[in-house]
């Protein structure tokens, strides 16, 4: 059982991986083109495992910012994770110790958690263990390839990969529309708050981490007072 | 960059972004029962990835024009149902072929 629901959890984190490998490719080539020796960048894809915060982390570190700048921007660009494991804490299997627990939180990025959300039952140690390994793999050695191999890709190429994981993100939103007026709320809502943010320039200074953090709290409280959840379907989502 | 320093500035990005992936799945270990909160957090996930998506997606590709031909690839593929995958090598072939055209 537990195996089975480990090699699940691989299956499901196949697509994700494949995804990372694009956009941590261009980490690494980014990180290696800025002048950071190739270890480094792997390890920080290894040990971060997020790809925004790396980024701006990266840019830091070229530009020789302080150690309270390099806290500051990883904290707002990342805040967004407390919600996500706040929501993978009710989701996951009640008797998984602390030690499972302090496991997978390291694993807990937009799209396993977006994959995780969708799973129908209680998510298991293991099941999260196999969701994880897989993205984290391809993560860490899309950014070795991409530092070692820095322009092999043509940019038509690397430019039309750009949007896959937006489509992933596409691919979960969407579905539940059909019978779910509630989700479709959420999503435009979400979604034209978002826009505004970015077109406001006196709101300039939500941008990144803040803005994502502050949608996500109005929104969801909103389709929460018009459209509570009944006991049933609150478990999945 | 000496390498103590690349060494430091990673556990401090490492350790920041563990400690609030840690924090909550630590203290709110039994289930929360309060109907309006349950409500929120089944939202959530919606809220958060149509704000990155949106409209992050139209600058993810080398211009709005293809960026707008997958996204509405991808849309339409999301609404008949297609798998994640398909989704996305979908909308990436949407996004290769607009560029082609010049898009």
């Amino acid at each position: 059982m537990k195996k089975e629901e480990f090699l699940q959890g691989i299956r499901h984190g196949i697509p994700i991986c494949l995804g990372y490998f694009s956009v941590s490719f261009a980490f690494g080539m980014t990180a290696v083109i800025q002048g950071l020796p190739l270890w480094a960048a792997v390890l920080i894809s290894l040990t971060n495992v997020t790809s925004a915060g790396q980024f701006a982390g990266l840019n830091l570190m070229i530009d020789g910012g302080s150690a309270v700048e390099l806290v500051m921007t990883t904290l707002i660009i990342n805040i967004r994770y407390f919600l996500m494991s706040l929501s993978i804490s009710q989701k996951v299997e009640e008797k998984m110790t602390i030690r499972q627990r302090c496991a997978i939180s390291f694993g807990i990025t937009d799209e396993i958690f977006a994959v995780g959300m969708q799973y129908p039952k209680a998510l298991s140690a293991a099941y999260m263990a196999g969701l994880i390994c897989t993205p984290v793999l391809g993560w860490t050695l899309g950014t070795l390839c991409g530092g070692a191999i820095t322009s092999l890709m043509p940019q038509s190429l690397t430019n039309a990969l750009g949007i896959a994981l937006y489509g992933m993100f596409i691919a979960i939103i969407v579905p539940p529309f059909r019978k779910n007026r509630a989700v479709l709320f959420t999503v435009v809502l979400a979604a034209v708050m978002s826009g505004l943010i970015s077109c406001i320039s006196a709101l300039s200074f939500l941008k990144g981490g803040w803005s994502i953090i502050i949608i996500t709290v109005i929104v969801s409280i909103i389709a929460a007072l018009l459209f509570p959840v009944k006991e049933e379907e609150g478990e999945g989502s | 960059m000496n390498t103590g320093k690349i060494l430091c500035s990673i556990a401090i990005m490492a350790g920041t972004t563990y400690l609030i992936r840690v924090l909550p799945m630590v203290i709110f270990r039994k289930k929360i029962e309060n109907p309006f909160i349950k409500s929120f957090l089944n939202y959530v996930p919606y809220a958060v990835l149509s704000a990155m998506t949106f409209p992050a997606i139209f600058e993810s590709t080398g211009s709005t024009a293809s960026a707008a031909v997958g996204c509405a690839t991808a849309v339409v593929l999301a609404y008949l149902g297609k798998g994640l995958l398909t989704v996305a090598i979908g909308a990436s072939a949407a996004v290769f072929a607009a560029q082609l055209i010049g898009l």
